[in-house]
């Protein structure tokens, strides 16, 4: 979480939300996104009933076509800012809501999506739909808090419903959830597995990437993608002018910064600082 | 084969025994004494071939060993290869270490319940009843587990876990006799040869194994063993291949006056090049056979009526680490590599009478962008700042002791109900590191 997203008044009120003589009232709404998140809130089925019996899913359209208006105490927001229509919708929910949690990739780094923003959208609109002229978008992908005060933001693509589990249990507690910043080595090194990048000169992001998904990629051989964005005070440009000093070119390592999370600050710098004029285009 | 007869046999053998400094076992007696361990109630571990690496597991067989495959390692670089022998240990200690069957790296401590009546019960999980036999322990390592042994249950605050699943374990050391590049035990003097700490230890040779008892319960373990008393010429044989391994070992790290050299110079323009390199992402804390830092949180399911307290390997690398009321202390990659090499290479000495590193260069290893500590320490002590004796830090009424002092301090000292492994642990971090803020006071503050 930014620092500048932390609300300490907020935070303290917040203890009195399971205290409260109503079930604190939680919704979730949806903007540019694949639904992923949400199906990780379904995905939680244990977990999902201990949830319901503590607090009133109000507005959920992935789980129930009822709903209710605001306001509301907790605000689950998947997805990001593509449209000046979701661009006003954002205010009225941060409005209706005491908390406002952005959850995923796209809510809170603007999500694979924000590939848009290297390139032209009209193109972009040309080459996919047969009609463009009725296409209305903002020529970019940007996260939650690039448009209203975000009081938690929870990564990952998908998220981790166990993380989204604390999440929603500290503020029902009124405590800071925990989603350590660290990287994803040291969740390799919990589990045993044996270093892919070291071991078998595998191009990984998890030594810049934060923790979250519990290292699954590289159990399977495979580097990290970077889907928890950036870790804590991460280092890139020492990770990728090593890969350089092994022989890749600059070229190759730009699409492994703009990926899920292109648009975080720490991997959008390193993307462009790699090559300035790399063409995003050109992989279309 | 009936009890009576084993027992005989191992009379028999008792002989040998006895008059032999060295024993000789033929290289099929590898596969007996593994099911002789595992007849004992012992899980084996040791070496085995898994995801590209040899990484330390269960040994069912001595077919689970990795014959024939050595490696090559660099900084930053570890490579698989076919050794093109025969041999069982013709390689270099990997990713693992065997640290991680001491003090696992997630473990349970506490528990509480809520009941019925809104109160709580609390309860602490039994320590581990596994015996564990440690196949291969090279000599870094049994330095390592050495140095484990001091901070983990040689000091006042006893870890049980660890307490519990080192004093059942038996080790069979093996010597090595390769070396990779990465390797410089011979500069912290902890190897490559093997010479105390181990229930048994094994040379390996073209035809088979010389044999060394360095405890009773490794002595009962060989009376057990087809064996005989090793010739002149197979002694020879192990002491040549002992010899390359040495021969072998090219990296240098010189201690000379290595606490004094990185105190003194807290504030070397070097600690910058050194951070804009480091990736803080715990890799070499993580590989280091002594790194020992956890970290401990409460956990609950949702309705929070049972909750969990567990421990969890941690580093000085993570921001949290160096979390406290009003901020992260080490809120930069400079200072958190600082922290490291000095606490490794320096303040270890003030606090537990020994250097935190054995020499096994898996820092170098893996870590990701190939930084070698042995290269940042000559970097400074090529350019020193200053030359001065650092003091001692003032011991505090709660501070660990050191090891030999323990004894005498624990027997009349009641340990305090609420102090565990991790006060401690904490405590002696922020010595060292008030020692270093000491240091750095004139040359203003490190955080961000």
């Amino acid at each position: 979480m930014n620092d500048s997203n932390k609300h300490p008044d907020q935070a303290t009120e917040a203890a009195g939300l399971k205290s409260r003589p109503q079930a604190p009232r939680l919704a979730v709404f949806k903007f540019a996104s694949c639904d992923g998140c949400q199906l990780q809130i379904l995905s939680c089925e244990d977990e999902l009933l201990t949830i319901a019996d503590q607090v009133q899913i109000v507005h959920f359209l992935e789980a129930s076509s009822h709903f209710e208006e605001g306001p509301y105490d907790v605000a689950l927001v998947e997805g990001s800012i593509t449209t000046a229509a979701d661009r006003d919708r954002i205010r009225q929910v941060r409005q209706q809501s005491r908390f406002l949690i952005a959850i995923g990739a796209c809510a809170t780094s603007g999500g694979i999506q924000a590939l848009k923003n290297w390139g032209d959208h009209h193109e972009f609109s040309r080459c996919v739909y047969a009609e463009p002229a009725y296409i209305r978008t903002l020529s970019t992908s940007t996260a939650i808090s690039e448009h209203v005060t975000v009081d938690f933001e929870l990564r990952g693509c998908p998220i981790n419903r166990l993380q989204l589990v604390e999440v929603i249990q500290a503020l029902l507690r009124g405590q800071s959830p925990r989603t350590p910043r660290h990287s994803v080595c040291i969740d390799c090194k919990r589990r045993g597995t044996v270093c892919v990048a070291v071991a078998q000169d595998k191009v990984c992001l998890g030594p810049v990437t934060q923790s979250g998904c519990g290292a699954i990629c590289p159990s399977f051989d495979r580097g990290c993608y970077g889907c928890f964005g950036p870790a804590g005070q991460p280092n890139c440009e020492s990770l990728t002018e090593h890969w350089i000093g092994c022989g890749r070119s600059p070229v190759s390592l730009v699409p492994l910064m703009r990926n899920f999370n292109a648009d975080a600050p720490a991997f959008r710098e390193e993307g462009d600082r790699i090559d300035p004029d790399y063409d995003q285009g050109h992989v279309l | 084969m009936g009890w009576g007869e084993a027992e005989a046999m191992a009379m028999s053998r008792q002989e040998t025994l006895a008059n032999a400094a060295s024993l000789w076992l033929e290289r099929s007696t590898l596969d007996e004494l593994i099911r002789l361990l595992r007849g004992e109630g012992f899980t084996v571990v040791g070496p085995r071939l898994d995801q590209g690496a040899i990484v330390y597991g269960e040994i069912e067989r001595a077919s689970d060993l990795p014959r024939g495959w050595t490696d090559d390692q660099k900084p930053g670089k570890y490579r698989l290869e076919n050794s093109g022998g025969e041999a069982y240990f013709e390689y270099n200690v990997g990713p693992h270490s065997w640290k991680q069957f001491f003090f696992p790296p997630r473990l349970a401590v506490e528990r509480a319940k809520r009941e019925e009546n809104g109160g709580w019960t609390f309860s602490r999980p039994e320590p581990s009843d596994e015996r564990y036999a440690l196949l291969g322990v090279r000599a870094c390592e049994l330095a390592a587990i050495a140095v484990q042994d001091r901070v983990m249950m040689n000091g006042p605050y006893v870890d049980r876990e660890y307490a519990a699943r080192r004093e059942s374990a038996l080790i069979i050391a093996v010597n090595c006799t390769v070396a990779a590049e990465t390797c410089f035990c011979t500069s912290m003097g902890s190897g490559p040869r093997c010479q105390a700490d181990f229930d048994l230890a094994l040379t390996e040779t073209e035809e088979g194994f010389v044999l060394e008892v360095g405890t009773e319960a490794g002595w009962e373990i060989a009376a057990r063993l087809e064996h005989c008393e090793a010739s002149p010429d197979q002694l020879a044989s192990a002491d040549r291949l002992r010899h390359r391994a040495e021969d072998q070992i090219s990296k240098e790290m010189s201690n000379d006056g290595i606490r004094d050299l990185l105190l003194n110079n807290l504030n070397h323009p070097h600690w910058d090049k050194v951070a804009a390199r480091c990736l803080s992402c715990t890799n070499c804390t993580m590989v280091c056979p002594t790194c020992f830092c956890s970290t401990v949180n409460d956990v609950s399911e949702l309705a929070g009526d049972e909750v969990e307290r567990v421990r969890q390997w941690d580093s000085c690398f993570n921001l949290e680490f160096g979390y406290t009321a009003g901020g992260t202390v080490r809120n930069s990659i400079r200072n958190r590599y600082r922290q490291w090499l000095t606490h490794k290479l320096a303040s270890w000495h003030d606090q537990f009478d020994t250097s935190g590193c054995v020499g096994c260069g898996r820092c170098i290893t893996w870590c990701p962008v190939g930084i070698d500590l042995t290269e940042e320490v000559e970097a400074i002590r090529q350019q020193p700042a200053k030359r001065r004796e650092v003091p001692l830090p003032q011991p505090r009424p709660d501070a660990c002791v050191v090891p030999g002092e323990a004894a005498a301090d624990q027997s009349n000292r009641p340990r305090s109900v609420g102090q565990t492994i991790d006060d401690r642990q904490r405590g002696a971090s922020d010595s060292a590191e008030a020692q270093q803020d000491a240091s750095i006071a004139d040359g203003g503050t490190d955080r961000e």
